[in-house]
């Protein structure tokens, strides 16, 4: 049996207390990208060692400090070098917004249920709302994001 | 009137090219090899086709696929499908991705297949390609070299022991066999490709 608002809970319950980053399967991390409160929802896609993703965290950093903003850091960083790679590459950059470890090989599978559009290559970010959906292959600039998430509203 | 039309609407052709779909002719195209050389895939005379994969030094999902690539290669290259690797980021944009970092890497891992730098980066937009690595298995008949696969090496890009469907291995079996491949498109994740 599944509990999606249950996970939902337990995954963010955790930001209360430190950072910790759960491994989840795709079906695991689905009802995170589908979420249907009244905030605008970011759900990027990194690794710790892709530069253009690193320059772009800052700037999800500071949208996951708006109340009405829910920031999602998907890593996809290899499984293997969670402990360590991820875990320090965490601590070392205080990151506040939510991380997890998309541990799923399916890629050709998932990619596509993310969204239609996406050819797999990260950096990536899907911004949603109830109402709203974006996928955005591509990195950003703060003046770049600002833009794009302008046209969201929670 | 109608020629700024014309002209408006080849523009707008221009811009929206993604690159080549399953069923298109490639272009051939000349780059330089890691052996100094200048290859072409006019070059293979006795090619039945080629598994073109677009991969590079740096991107730590193209180094899981190394010893793949270079699996694909001993196995397809004797009967008629080599390997041809093409490294499609600015050096200037990526550290580690000038032609003497390549040729370092193809001594050190014992890439037997070419390895060209996309020098110039014209090749991978033809091509379409937009993340290394992201492979086109050609297909060489009489009107040219037709695209009939583009995507993933297999399905699992960060742990060949959870790997299911090897796509790229399918499709050329598909090939040999007379037969199209099964699943001619598939997504699997990468690395940006890399330019200024």
């Amino acid at each position: 049996m599944f509990y999606p608002k249950f996970l939902i809970f337990l995954l963010f319950s955790s930001l209360l207390s430190a950072q910790t980053v759960p491994s989840l399967s795709y079906a695991e991390l689905k009802p995170l990208l589908e979420q249907k409160g009244n905030k605008i929802y970011v759900v990027n896609f990194w690794a710790t060692w892709c530069a253009p993703c690193i320059k772009e965290l800052p700037y999800f950093e500071v949208l996951n400090q708006r109340e009405d903003v829910q920031v999602l850091l998907v890593s996809l960083d290899f499984p293997k070098h969670k402990e360590s790679r991820l875990l320090p590459f965490i601590k070392k950059n205080k990151l506040q917004s939510k991380v997890v470890l998309l541990d799923d090989a399916d890629e050709n599978y998932w990619i596509n249920d993310i969204h239609p559009n996406w050819s797999g290559a990260i950096p990536a970010t899907l911004i949603y709302t109830k109402k709203q959906r974006g996928f955005y292959e591509q990195s950003f600039t703060a003046s770049k994001l600002d833009k794009i998430f302008k046209l969201f509203n929670p | 009137m109608k020629s700024i039309l014309i002209l408006f609407s080849s523009l707008l052709l221009i811009t929206h090219n993604h690159g080549y779909k399953v069923g298109d002719l490639a272009t051939d195209f000349s780059l330089p090899n890691v052996d100094g050389e200048m290859v072409s895939l006019s070059d293979y005379d006795d090619a039945k086709g080629f598994i073109v994969i677009f991969t590079c030094n740096t991107c730590p999902y193209s180094i899981a696929y190394e010893d793949r690539i270079n699996a694909l290669h001993r196995h397809f290259a004797p009967v008629g499908y080599p390997v041809i690797a093409i490294n499609p980021n600015d050096p200037a944009a990526q550290n580690g991705e000038e032609l003497s970092d390549m040729k370092q890497r193809a001594q050190d891992k014992g890439f037997t297949f070419p390895y060209l730098q996309d020098k110039g980066q014209k090749v991978y937009p033809e091509f379409g390609a937009t993340r290394t690595p992201h492979v086109f298995i050609l297909e060489k008949q009489e009107k040219g070299n037709v695209v009939q696969y583009i995507g993933a090496i297999d399905d699992s890009s960060r742990n060949p022991d959870k790997v299911e469907h090897y796509y790229v291995e399918d499709a050329v079996d598909a090939l040999l066999a007379g037969q199209l491949p099964k699943v001619s498109t598939t997504k699997a994740i990468g690395c940006s490709i890399k330019t200024l």
